[in-house]
């Protein structure tokens, strides 16, 4: 399961989705694993309006990873500098080493196994072979 | 035509086969009336990558035709798509076929996430979604007994094979609707407004003939001013009948 994905997930129980602490829910006994995937620049400087910045390194600070910067990277960030087009001439943008992090963090950085946990009732989600489940017990339906 | 994706890996033993209903949402999704409206909603320069989620996903082949061709439907090269089945082997053969059709027609046109094993949507992020898309266990027929899913979900302790009720039950889960077929789909329904994004979100979802889709149509205009609910595209033609159609659930833009 790839880090991005938690910026979409809250726990599955109705009662707890009003609540601000179910989000996000905090990985716990985590199996990280790198799965390199291509970079796309685009996307990457889309995506920025759309990140829960502040969440995301509370996540990637409870997975031991290296600290994110306070505020989330701005569009220009993400690009390398530098590269000018000689005339008529188009040069493609080159992603910048803030771009190759982001990347990184967001979508080859995988919880293989462990589990995931809400914030605001403690229920844990199992992840198995990068799979979260998030079916409830009967009772908690 | 665009290509169908590969789904030769998965076991339809115990994961729902692409048939018509399948194709049709395909067919619907690439058709030049409804590229139109969602490259309108959606292919805006410097807009946010949508989030496509499909409920679900079976075999993975509706989701991963999506991802591959991100640019001639939605008109972007970076939308993001997410998956959930409540059936365990669905949601790894999906993996898959998502996976390899990324690697043989993607050319980097998108980003897949996951595909989540869960109940229809309730792990998202409320208001999230900008396009949904669900082809629900429709047919009327008795609900399958869940207090076997969990042991069910997973290959039996210590084999490598999973059972033939089992399987049987596996495959219920991904036709059988109950009463009309809509007891799934109404679940899903009540969901929809919720999980939308307020002001871009659209759904795709799949009725039968049996499902009395025109009603289903008028509850869904009723949910609250400005909700829309419109057959956009049907296949099996008997009569004047539509025996399979796909309605697009939507909010009249302010």
């Amino acid at each position: 399961m790839k880090l991005l994905t938690l910026n979409f997930l809250t726990c599955a129980i109705k009662t707890c989705k009003t609540s601000p602490s179910s989000f996000p829910l905090h990985p716990r006994d985590a199996e990280l694993e790198i799965l390199e995937t291509d970079i796309n620049l685009p996307f990457l400087k889309n995506i920025l309006p759309r990140l829960m910045w502040d969440e995301l390194r509370t996540i990637t600070s409870e997975l031991g990873l290296p600290e994110l910067p306070p505020a989330a990277p701005t569009r220009e960030d993400l690009v390398e500098p530098g590269a000018q087009a000689a005339e008529g001439e188009e040069v493609e943008e080159q992603p910048s080493q803030t771009a190759k992090d982001l990347h990184r963090v967001l979508l080859e950085t995988t919880v293989k196994e462990g589990k995931l946990a809400c914030g605001n009732c403690g229920h844990e989600y199992k992840v198995m072979e990068g799979v979260p489940n998030f079916l409830l017990p009967g009772h908690l339906v | 035509m665009l290509p169908t994706p590969s789904t030769s890996h998965v076991c339809f033993d115990r994961v729902y086969e692409p048939a018509e209903d399948s194709f049709l949402l395909l067919d619907t999704l690439s058709s030049s009336s409804e590229v139109a409206f969602l490259q309108e909603r959606f292919s805006k320069a410097q807009s946010t990558p949508p989030l496509i989620l499909e409920v679900g996903v079976g075999s993975g082949v509706v989701l991963a035709f999506a991802a591959v061709n991100g640019n001639r439907i939605f008109g972007r090269q970076d939308v993001l798509t997410i998956g959930t089945d409540i059936n365990s082997f669905a949601c790894k053969a999906a993996a898959q076929t998502i996976r390899t059709a990324i690697v043989e027609h993607g050319h980097g046109a998108s980003i897949s996430l996951d595909v989540i094993n869960g109940d229809l949507a309730s792990c998202l992020r409320p208001h999230s979604v900008d396009v949904f898309i669900f082809n629900p266990p429709y047919v009327p027929a008795e609900l399958p007994d869940f207090a076997r899913h969990e042991s069910y979900n997973s290959l039996p302790e210590g084999q490598k094979k999973t059972t033939f009720e089992q399987d049987s039950y596996l495959l219920e889960l991904s036709y059988a609707g109950g009463e009309d077929g809509m007891v799934v789909t109404d679940r899903m329904l009540e969901q929809i407004p919720e999980i939308l994004s307020d002001d871009r979100g659209v759904a795709y979802v799949l009725l039968c003939a049996q499902n009395k889709p025109e009603q289903v149509k008028e509850r869904i205009r009723q949910w609250y001013p400005g909700w829309m609910a419109e057959a956009v595209g049907s296949s099996g033609k008997q009569a004047g009948w539509e025996k399979l159609q796909i309605i697009r659930i939507w909010k009249e833009q302010a």
